[in-house]
């Protein structure tokens, strides 16, 4: 019989054949490197492993190579097989650009019942035909959303509370059945309302168009009518039976909702996720508040920091949907059409939002600081522009050339870059700068501090591991 | 546990003419075949079908040891002489035969769900754990005989398997081959099992691809996501990088690809990061099997080196299978007893050895999963985990509920 050959026969010339591959790194602690491939691989090594990783001082059996070579972090000069896949994973996770704009949001109203001090679209609670979207505007925007080229389109009804405007969404929903078709589209409806005012006919009409509800729930009856405030201090218990009614007449998945944390949530996170199971819901979404509107006027917003909503965060272990969102981008190449996690950023290639006087804007929290005198993310108007000028307008075009991720100052050279977006509109209201000074940034630390958190969750193997897997293949 | 002949030499052959090297012999049940091709030869075990057989006029008979009627051979142009070993053979099997050295193949068994055409014994790889050693011989008549086969078999056939050797060593001649196969069996599912490197070339992915055979899968071996572990374990170099490309290649040409990793002392331990790299890098191909070793062929000589009980890698398999599944790729255990693997892989696990080498063990007599268990290679010489252990009834009904599994569902 021939003989076989030893290990050896096969392995690289480390200095003659090896190559290393495009990484970056984050220093985690005292010894602790988290290093990531070029699509977001992630590798936790030490630092003489880090040393001897860019240095290609390593070698088959050593069990650095093995682990370097599975995360795509060197190749061999003469193999085409390293680079292909990094290729093409890179191809699948930008893919989304090939469908553009995939969201489109119709402020129906900025009139709502609530009076949450928190509220970052700075709404108001008279003068129905000044805040009101009229029909024309509405049916404008209809046609500018249905030219976007993307083949799935989701209308999401924006408000104020859009349900106070609900003869209008009929309206909307009604054209866009007539004339989606002829154009190809399929098309999607959420309505994200406080569901106080959820009546029979509401729920009915949703049931018949396969129309989502989105809420929100702050969690436990006290905690979410102290930071949602409406006549009558009821707010709780009408989103309670709302969420009930519309569980039953619509499904269980056809309803979910969201959380914002303020202040006095920070250290109930338990308190709260138990009132999401106890409803029965799929799972939550724990969002902090954003640097706009009321948030801003109140100072609500600058009552806690990135590592105290984090310290919150972590503690919230119950399908949390940005947790979720950031799992399929870390375990798979899937393009993610999140629109506020995008490099280059979402800003009218993921998403448009009519706003109720019928301008456009690039985001919706575009429109929120235009409500605060900053027109910086306002497109046009639905009056005169249509989805072609809208979309490549220079100001567009100008915004989301400061929005690339990749090659902007201190994300270019961060591990968790494959995983982030841009956040052109937060880093200009909070630091006058689109691109911002990330060390800077709240919003660099809590993505850090997330991404971190489910990293060590996943390297730790596991029981928690597997958990986390299941969250990303939902 | 022994394994069905299906090799091996006639006791005597007469009446073939000396040119033909070799003879494709269909066996027939005289007492029911409707109609009689040349190649048809019928089956005699007793003297009621030796009556059936001349009555409907059979040129060639075939009989089994242990049939001795007076005057058996009158009447027909060429006899053949079986051992007991071959009694297995039944009506719509087929064998190939050298008339000169009266060895014997059996190419398809009619009534199994695991035919496999062994297209050629040359390899460009010379794997540790070879389970069909590879010989450096002229053997492209094999693919002469295939060919000359396929219109022989049953076209109700469901799968076919073709293996080698390295089957797609003359390319062109293979998918010619697949060509003629599609062209008589339409509807059969085929299973190619190959290294891969081929297709690394565009020429062949493209010929692949051109015989738009919805059932075709192409089942690839990549054992490590580590070009020199790989490249180690198939005694090749740069093989990682060409069975990489091609399964690539075929992906983009919207062929199905399996992945099949066999699980040894080589790469059992790797096999968590594994199957990390396929859910990350593979996960559009159409399966991935992770495979139990079957110790024969070389897997003997390199017993020292592949041996590992497979009770050790059990929790890294649960977790590679975990992996890939949450990953949404289809995957499956090959080769391996329930009695090793974790509870919660069970529902992966797949009766997946062929037939005609598939055993059971004494401890099994008492075991209640085994009749949805994947059992035993009989072939070569098994070495047995020291997990072996029956199954009681009751935690196989514990199992099953708690993992809501529906009995004699294979998984996948």
């Amino acid at each position: 019989m021939t003989s076989f050959h030893g290990p050896a026969t096969f392995a690289p010339n480390a200095a003659t054949e090896l190559q290393l591959l495009p990484l970056r790194f984050e220093r985690l602690g005292a010894n602790r490197f988290l290093v990531a491939n070029f699509v977001g691989d992630l590798l936790l090594l030490n630092e003489e492993e880090l040393d001897r990783t860019v240095s290609l001082a390593i070698a088959p059996g050593d069990g650095l190579y093995e682990r370097a070579f599975e995360k795509l972090l060197v190749t061999r000069k003469k193999q085409r097989s390293q680079l292909q896949l990094l290729a093409l994973r890179l191809r699948s996770r930008m893919s989304f650009l090939r469908e553009p704009t995939p969201l489109h949001l119709f402020v129906v109203t900025l009139r709502c019942e609530h009076s949450c001090p928190y509220c970052q679209v700075s709404r108001r609670s008279a003068e129905r035909d000044r805040f009101d979207m009229s029909e024309e505007l509405a049916l404008r925007a209809v046609n500018v959303a249905l030219s976007a080229p993307t083949p799935r389109i989701k209308i999401e009804f924006q408000g104020g509370e859009p349900l106070l405007n609900f003869e209008l969404v009929r309206k909307i929903v009604g054209a866009v059945h007539e004339r989606a078709p002829a154009r190809n589209k399929a098309v999607e409806f959420v309505i994200a309302s406080n569901l106080a005012l959820l009546s029979d006919e509401v729920l009915a009409f949703c049931q018949k168009n396969d129309i989502l509800l989105s809420t929100s729930l702050d969690g436990p009856a006290d905690l979410h009518n102290r930071n949602r405030p409406r006549p009558g201090g009821n707010s709780h218990e009408l989103a309670v039976a709302g969420i009930r009614r519309a569980q039953k007449v619509l499904g269980r998945s056809r309803v979910g909702a969201l959380m914002t944390t303020t202040e006095a949530s920070l250290t109930r996170v338990e308190e709260i996720v138990d009132e999401y199971l106890r409803l029965d819901l799929d799972g939550i979404f724990l969002r902090p508040l954003s640097p706009y509107g009321f948030a801003i006027k109140t100072k609500q917003f600058e009552r806690y920091d990135g590592a105290e909503w984090l310290a919150f965060y972590e503690r919230g272990y119950f399908p949390e949907f940005y947790a979720a969102l950031l799992l399929k981008r870390m375990l798979s190449d899937r393009p993610i059409g999140y629109v506020d996690l995008r490099s280059p950023a979402g800003i009218g290639l993921g998403a448009l939002v009519y706003n109720y006087d019928g301008k456009v804007f690039a985001s919706d929290e575009g429109r929120m600081l235009a409500e605060m005198g900053d027109r910086t993310f306002e497109l046009g108007d639905l009056r005169k522009d249509d989805y072609r000028s809208l979309v490549l307008s220079d100001k567009l075009v100008g915004l989301i050339g400061n929005t690339l991720a990749q090659c902007a100052p201190q994300c270019s050279s961060c591990a968790y870059e494959p995983h982030c977006g841009a956040e052109p509109v937060y880093h200009h209201a909070t630091q006058g700068d689109a691109v911002g000074i990330k060390p800077l940034s709240e919003f660099c630390a809590r993505q850090k501090g997330v991404l971190q958190l489910l990293f060590e969750i996943l390297d730790s193997g596991g029981e928690d591991a597997a958990v986390l897997r299941r969250w990303a293949s939902g | 546990m022994t394994p069905l002949a299906l090799a091996g030499a006639a006791i005597a052959v007469s009446g073939a003419t000396p040119s033909e090297r070799r003879m494709v012999l269909r066996v027939r049940d005289p007492r029911s075949v409707a109609e009689i091709d040349d190649r048809d030869g019928a089956l005699i075990r007793d003297e009621e079908d030796l009556l059936a057989a001349r009555a409907r006029r059979f040129k060639t008979a075939v009989f089994l040891e242990g049939v001795s009627l007076p005057d058996d051979a009158d009447g027909f142009e060429v006899t053949v002489r079986l051992g007991e070993r071959f009694d297995h053979l039944g009506d719509g099997d087929i064998v190939g035969l050298d008339p000169g050295s009266l060895r014997l193949r059996v190419l398809y068994r009619r009534a199994s769900k695991h035919n496999s055409f062994l297209v050629t014994e040359r390899c460009s790889h010379y794997c540790l754990m070879c389970s069909q050693p590879p010989r450096n011989v002229k053997d492209g008549w094999i693919i002469d005989e295939i060919a000359s086969c396929i219109d022989l078999l049953d076209p109700a056939t469901d799968s076919v398997g073709f293996t080698g050797g390295e089957p797609l060593l003359e390319w062109r001649r293979f998918i010619a081959l697949l060509a003629v196969f599609r062209g008589r069996l339409p509807e059969t599912a085929v299973h190619v099992l190959t290294n891969g490197r081929a297709f690394a070339a565009e020429e062949v992915t493209a010929a692949w691809a051109a015989l738009g055979f919805q059932r075709l899968t192409a089942g690839i071996p990549l054992y490590s996501a580590v070009d020199a572990v790989h490249d180690y374990v198939v005694q090749a170099r740069d093989a990682f990088d060409d069975t990489v490309l091609g399964i690539l290649r075929l992906k983009d040409k919207g062929q199905r690809v399996e992945v099949r990793v066999v699980l040894h002392a080589v790469t059992a331990p790797r096999l968590r990061e594994t199957s990390a790299w396929l859910a990350l890098n593979l996960p559009f191909v159409n399966h991935v099997a992770l495979m139990g070793l079957e110790n024969t062929g070389f897997a003997l000589a390199n017993q020292a080196l592949l041996w590992i009980d497979p009770l050790d890698y059990q929790a890294d398999l649960a977790c590679g299978v975990d992996m890939l599944r949450a990953a949404g790729v289809n995957v499956s255990i090959y080769n391996l007893p329930l009695c090793l693997l974790d509870r919660s892989v069970w529902d992966f696990a797949v009766q997946s050895i062929s037939d005609w080498k598939n055993g059971y063990l004494s401890e099994c007599d008492g075991c209640a999963a085994r009749r949805r268990c994947a059992g035993f290679f009989s072939s070569g010489r098994p070495r047995l985990s020291r997990g072996i252990s029956p199954i009681a009834a009751a935690d196989l009904q514990r199992t099953l509920s708690g993992h809501g599994v529906v009995v004699g569902d294979a998984g996948s």
